[in-house]
C-alpha cells in the first residue's frame, strides 16, 4: 500500500514535487481533503484559505513546469498560527475582537514563507493572542489533541501542532512566548523550535509580548523544522529587534551523530509530583544521547524557581500595553458607546476579549502602576538577568541543556481552566529558555502510560540553533517516537 | 494689573514641542509634511495596525542631539524609549513611544534679554517622541473623526525648569527657543499650525518665600500673544484666590482665546497613571562621540553669536541685530544685501523698515524658510548704492522701492526710464528757487521779518517743482545762500 500523500514528510513532499510525480495541486487537494475530513473533531483552523491555496498551487506548478527556479518550500502546503498577519486573509488572534480583520499586509514572515513558494493552506487555531497553555482560550472554540480529542494540545500554538500531528499540513508556523511552540509540540507528539530571540522577525505577528515573542516553524522531523527556520530566519529591517547575522545552512548542521556533543541535565527541571513517565522518558532519552557519544553531565540553573512568576509579571505587563491599541476606533468589532468615549472603549473591551486576556491585561496594568512598578516590573527584569546569567553560567561548559518539557503530559479539556496558576506552572521548564531569550527545540521521545506524547527539550545558548537541531537530528535518527502517529478520528476516512 | 500681585511672585515653567522638519516620520516612512488631505499620510504602522513595527528614523536623534548642542545640554550617550499609556482616539496604538526616566538631553540653558537684563533658564530635559492624530469633531454630525497624518511626526519635547517669573519672561523665552530651532533647521515654529505648541505650569508664591505654589498646567495656546495673556491671567487668578482666603488646586486649565480666560478642564484628565515602562520593540540609543562630534561641527552660527557679531562687525545697534537675528533667513537676506553693497545701516533700516512691514503684511514669515522676498537682496543693495552715489534722494528711493515691488527690473533701470535721476545741477536748481521765491513774495517777506518756519514751505514748493528730484542738501544750502542775502 502507497503512502497517502498527508502522510508525507515536508521533506519527502518535497522531493516528490522536485521529481515530478507529485504536483502542488495534489498535495494541496490532498490537504484540503484531510483537513475538510478531519478538522471538525480536532479543530486545528480557524480559517481554511482553500481558494488561495489552490491558486498558489497551480501558480507553483506552473512555474515548476517552466523550469523557473523553485523556492526551498515550493509547493508545499503550510499552516500559519492565526495570530500572524496575512495580506487578504483574516487574522483573528483567536479573538471575537478582531473577527473581521483582514489586514492589508503580510508579516516578514508571511512574506518569506511566500517568497520560498509554499502554499498557505490556513490560519491555526490558538489561544487568544497566544495567552494560554491548552488553547482553550480561542473564541473560536478548543483544538482538541489528536492523540486523545479529550486532551488539550498544549498552547498556545495548538493549532499548529494538530495540524502537523493530524497530517493536514506538511508543516506549520507558530509563536512561542512562553513555551507556546514546545508545550504543543510536546503534547501533540511533533517536533517545534523556538529560536533565539532576534533571529526571526516580528514584523506583522500581533503582539502579545515583545521583549519574548518569536516565530518558529513545526514539523513532523527535525529536518522538517531546520528547512523552516532557513526560510523564515534573518534580518529584518522592519523589527529594530532583529538581529543582523547571517543566516547558516540549518539542514548541512544536521550530522545525525551526538559525538562529542557536551549535554547539560539542569537538577532544578525535574521536580516532585513531576509525571513519572515524563521523567524516565526524558531520563532514556539522556541514556539515548549518551549512547550516541555525547557526554552529560548535571548542571544547577539555580534561578530556574523564580521564572514563572517573572514571566507572568513581564509578558502581563507589556501585553497590557501591548493590546492598548483595541479600542474599536480603527478596526476590530466596535462595541456601542452608551455613555460616553470611556463607554466604548469600555463596551468594546469587555465583549471583545475573552476572560483570560483581561485577567493578563488586569495583572500587567497592575504590574506597571505608580506605587507598585519598582516591586513588581523593575524587580522582575532583575530577575530576568539573574535567570539569564545561569545560563550564561552552564553553556561555558555544556553545548546544550537537556530538560523536560512539561511535569507532565497533555491534561483534559477543563481540567485547569478553573485554576489559573495551575495552568501556568504547566509553563515551569519553558519559562526560563524564554525569558533568556535562548534557541530550545523540542523532538518526541516516548509515551506516557495513557499513550500521550512526551517531549524532549533541548536549549542552546544563544544563536545555537545548529547546535540544539544538531542533537535533536542525531536523537531521533536513533528513535522512533517521531514515526509514532495518532488514532483516525472517529468517522473520518483514512 | 492687579495691585495684590506685587505681594506675589509667579514661578513659571514651558513645556513645548516643537515637529520636527523631517522629511519622513518618526517610525515609520510615511511623509511628515503638513497639509495633506485627511489620512493620506498614513500606513500600517503610524495607524498602529495589528502586529506592526517601529523602525527608528535616525535623523531624528540627529534633530535632537543638534537642539541639546545649541542648548548646551549633557547628551545622554545612552538613552532609551518608553511607552506612555492611555486611551485616546487620536493615539492609536493605546500608548505613544516618548522617553522617560532616559531622555536624550538633560540641563542646558537659554539666555532672554527682558527689560535690558539678561536672565539665565534652566532647561529640565529635552526628549523625542510620535505626535499623536487629530480628532476632528462636529464636521461629522455628532460623530467625530481622527485625521492620523499627524501621528507619529517626530517632536521634541522641550521642559524649562521652573525660573520664569512673567508673561514678558515667558515671552522672552520662546521667542528665544523658536528663534533657535528655526536656526538649526529642525522645526519651522509655527504656533497656528501647531508645529510649534507651549504649555505653560504656573504657580504664584509670597515674594521671597521660597516653597513653590500649587502648579496649574495652562494648554491651547497657540501663539506668544496667548501664552503671555494666558500667564498674565492665570497669575492674577491665582494672585486673586488666595488673597480672598480661596485654596488652589492641582489642575490643567484651557486658554480660551476668545474670552480671554482659563477654564478647568475635568480634574479625571490630570488624574493619569501612564505607566511608563521601557519600549521593547526599540533598543536602546546609543551614541558615539564621533555622532555627536560631526553634529557639533556642523551646527550653524547660532543667533547670540550672531547678533554679537552684528554689533562687532557692522557696528549695528543692539537692538537692529537682535531682530535682524530674530529669524535666520532674515539675518541671512541682510548678509546678502550688505555683501553687495557695504552699508550695513542703511540696509538694516531698510530691512527694519520697509522689508519687514511687507513680510507681516504679506505673511511670508508664516513660511519654515522665507524665499519669496518682497525684492531680491541684490536689487535692496543696489537701490542703497544709488542713494549712496548720489543719483537718487532717500525719498525718491521710496518711489522707486514701490515700484521694485511689482517689477523685476534692477531700481537703476527704474530710476532711467522714469527719469528719476537725482537733479544735482546747481544752476537749475537756482532757476526752480528764482521760480518758487518770485511766485511767493509775501511769504519771502514774512520770513525775512522772522518767520523762519518758513524754510520748509520753500523746501517743499522747490522739491514739488521738481518732481522731488532735487537733491535735498543742495536745495537747502542754495535756498539759505538766497533768502538770506
Ligand atoms: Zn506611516
Amino acid at each position: 500500500m502507497t503512502t497517502p500523500l498527508h502522510d508525507l514528510t515536508l521533506a519527502e513532499a518535497s522531493a516528490r514535487l522536485r521529481d515530478g510525480s507529485v504536483s502542488s495541486e495534489d498535495l494541496t487537494e490532498a490537504a484540503l481533503a484531510r483537513i475538510a475530513a478531519t478538522d471538525e473533531t480536532w479543530h486545528s483552523f480557524i480559517t481554511v484559505s482553500a481558494d488561495e491555496a489552490r491558486a498558489t498551487a497551480r501558480a507553483i506548478d506552473a512555474q515548476r513546469q517552466s523550469g523557473a527556479a523553485a523556492g526551498v518550500l515550493a509547493g508545499i502546503p503550510i499552516a500559519v498560527k492565526d495570530v500572524i498577519a496575512t495580506a487578504g486573509i483574516r487574522t483573528t488572534a483567536a479573538s471575537k475582537l478582531l473577527e473581521d480583520f483582514v489586514p492589508p499586509y503580510d508579516a516578514t514572515v508571511t512574506t518569506r514563507l511566500k517568497n520560498a513558494g509554499a502554499v498557505i493552506i490556513g490560519k491555526a487555531n490558538c489561544d487568544e493572542f497566544a495567552m494560554g497553555s491548552s488553547n482553550e482560550n480561542s473564541a473560536y472554540g478548543p483544538t482538541r489533541n489528536p492523540w486523545d480529542p479529550t486532551r488539550v494540545p498544549g498552547g498556545s500554538s495548538g493549532g499548529s501542532a494538530t495540524a502537523i500531528a493530524g497530517r493536514q499540513a506538511y508543516g506549520s508556523l507558530g509563536t512561542d512566548t512562553g513555551g507556546s511552540i514546545r508545550l504543543p509540540a510536546a503534547y501533540c507528539g511533533v517536533v517545534g523550535m523556538k529560536p533565539t530571540y532576534g533571529r526571526v522577525s516580528r514584523y506583522g505577528v500581533i503582539a502579545y509580548a515583545s521583549s519574548l515573542d518569536q516565530v518558529g516553524p513545526f514539523g513532523r522531523t527535525v529536518e522538517d523544522c531546520a528547512r523552516m527556520l532557513g526560510v523564515i530566519a534573518g534580518h529584518d529591517p522592519r523589527d529594530s529587534t532583529s538581529v543582523d547575522r547571517p543566516v547558516p545552512d540549518y539542514h548541512a548542521a544536521l550530522g545525525g551523530d551526538a559525538a562529542g556533543l557536551r549535554i547539560g541535565v539542569p537538577k532544578e527541571y525535574f521536580i516532585d509530583g513531576m509525571q513519572p513517565a515524563v521523567e524516565g522518558a526524558v531520563r532514556a532519552a539522556l541514556d539515548t544521547l549518551g549512547g550516541l557519544g555525547a557526554t552529560t553531565s548535571d548542571v544547577s540553573l539555580p534561578h530556574t524557581s523564580y521564572a514563572v512568576a517573572c514571566y507572568y509579571i513581564l509578558a502581563t505587563a507589556e501585553a497590557s500595553s501591548n493590546l492598548g491599541r483595541y479600542d474599536g476606533i480603527r478596526y476590530g468589532a466596535r462595541q456601542a458607546a452608551d455613555d460616553g468615549l470611556a463607554s466604548l472603549y469600555r463596551n468594546t473591551r469587555a465583549l471583545g476579549f475573552g476572560p483570560e486576556v483581561k485577567r493578563r491585561i488586569m495583572l500587567g496594568t497592575y504590574a506597571l502602576s505608580a506605587g507598585y512598578y519598582d516591586a513588581y516590573y523593575l524587580k522582575a527584569q532583575k530577575v530576568r538577568t539573574l535567570i539569564r546569567q545561569d545560563f550564561d553560567r552552564v553553556f561555558a561548559d555544556v553545548d546544550v541543556l537537556a530538560t523536560p518539557v512539561a511535569p507532565t503530559t497533555a491534561f483534559r479539556l477543563a481540567e485547569k481552566t478553573s485554576d489559573p496558576l495551575a495552568m501556568y506552572l504547566v509553563d515551569v521548564f519553558t519559562n526560563p529558555a524564554s525569558l533568556a531569550g535562548l534557541p530550545a527545540i523540542v523532538v518526541p521521545c516516548g509515551r506516557d502510560e495513557a499513550g500521550m506524547p512526551i517531549g524532549l527539550q533541548l536549549i542552546g545558548p544563544p544563536f545555537g540553533e545548529e547546535l540544539v537541531l544538531r542533537a535533536a537530528h542525531a536523537f531521533e535518527q536513533a528513535t522512533s517516537w517521531h514515526r509514532e502517529r495518532p488514532p483516525e478520528p472517529a468517522g473520518a476516512a483514512a | 494689573m492687579n495691585p495684590d500681585l506685587d505681594r506675589y511672585e509667579g514661578v513659571i515653567g514651558l513645556e513645548v514641542h516643537a515637529e520636527m522638519l523631517t522629511a519622513s516620520k518618526i517610525f515609520c516612512g510615511c511623509s511628515a509634511a503638513f497639509g495633506a488631505p485627511p489620512n493620506d499620510n498614513t500606513c500600517p504602522v503610524c495607524l498602529g495596525m495589528p502586529g506592526v513595527l517601529p523602525v527608528l528614523n535616525r535623523r531624528v536623534v540627529e534633530f535632537a542631539v543638534r537642539a541639546g548642542l545649541a542648548i548646551d545640554c549633557r547628551i545622554a550617550r545612552r538613552n532609551r524609549w518608553a511607552r506612555k499609556n492611555y486611551f485616546y482616539p487620536d493615539l492609536c496604538k493605546g500608548y505613544q513611544i516618548s522617553q522617560f526616566e532616559l531622555p536624550i538631553c538633560e540641563g542646558g540653558y537659554l539666555d532672554i534679554h527682558v527689560d535690558e537684563t539678561t536672565k539665565r533658564v534652566h532647561l529640565t530635559r529635552i526628549h523625542m517622541e510620535e505626535d499623536t492624530g487629530k480628532n476632528i469633531h462636529d464636521a461629522h454630525g455628532d460623530s467625530s473623526l481622527v485625521d492620523f497624518n499627524r501621528s507619529g511626526v517626530p517632536l521634541l519635547e522641550i521642559v524649562s525648569e521652573p525660573e520664569m517669573s512673567s508673561p514678558a519672561e515667558a515671552g522672552a523665552y520662546l521667542r528665544k527657543l523658536r528663534t533657535l530651532v528655526q536656526y538649526l533647521g529642525i522645526c519651522d515654529g509655527n504656533m497656528e499650525e501647531g508645529s510649534f505648541r507651549c504649555d505653560a505650569n504656573v504657580s504664584v508664591r509670597l515674594r521671597g518665600a521660597t516653597e513653590l505654589g500649587v502648579k496649574v498646567e495652562v494648554k491651547n495656546m497657540n501663539s506668544f500673544r496667548a501664552v503671555e495673556k494666558a500667564i498674565a491671567f492665570e497669575l492674577e487668578r491665582q494672585a486673586d484666590t488666595l488673597d480672598d482666603g480661596g485654596h488652589l488646586v492641582q489642575e490643567t486649565r484651557l486658554w480660551d482665546a476668545d474670552r480671554e480666560e482659563t477654564r478647568s478642564m475635568r480634574s479625571k484628565e490630570s488624574a493619569h497613571d501612564y505607566r511608563y515602562f521601557p519600549d521593547p520593540d526599540l533598543p536602546p540609543i546609543i551614541l558615539s562621540e564621533d555622532f555627536i562630534e560631526t553634529i557639533r561641527r556642523a551646527l550653524p552660527e547660532l543667533p547670540d553669536a550672531r547678533r554679537e557679531r552684528f554689533v562687532s562687525a557692522f557696528g549695528l545697534p543692539a537692538y537692529d541685530a537682535e531682530v535682524l537675528t530674530s529669524r535666520r533667513d532674515l539675518a541671512e537676506y541682510f548678509e546678502a544685501v550688505v555683501a553687495a553693497h557695504g552699508n550695513a545701516k542703511a540696509a538694516s533700516n531698510w530691512i527694519m523698515g520697509d522689508i519687514i512691514r511687507l513680510i507681516h503684511e504679506r505673511k511670508l514669515d508664516d513660511a519654515p524658510i522665507i524665499t519669496d522676498w518682497p525684492v531680491p537682496a541684490a536689487n535692496l543693495a543696489a537701490l542703497i548704492a544709488l542713494i549712496d552715489e548720489g543719483t537718487i534722494s532717500g525719498k525718491i528711493a521710496k518711489t522707486v522701492f514701490e515700484e521694485m515691488l511689482t517689477s523685476d527690473e534692477s531700481p537703476r533701470a527704474i530710476v532711467e526710464r522714469k527719469g528719476l535721476v537725482q537733479m544735482s545741477d546747481e544752476s537749475a536748481i537756482q532757476a526752480v528757487i528764482d521760480e518758487v521765491l518770485a511766485a511767493s513774495p509775501d511769504k519771502v517777506a514774512e520770513y525775512r521779518g522772522g518767520k523762519e518756519k518758513l524754510q520748509g514751505f520753500f523746501v517743499g514748493q522747490v522739491m514739488k517743482a521738481t518732481g522731488g528730484k532735487a537733491n535735498p542738501p543742495l536745495v537747502n544750502k542754495l535756498l539759505m545762500a538766497k533768502l538770506k542775502a
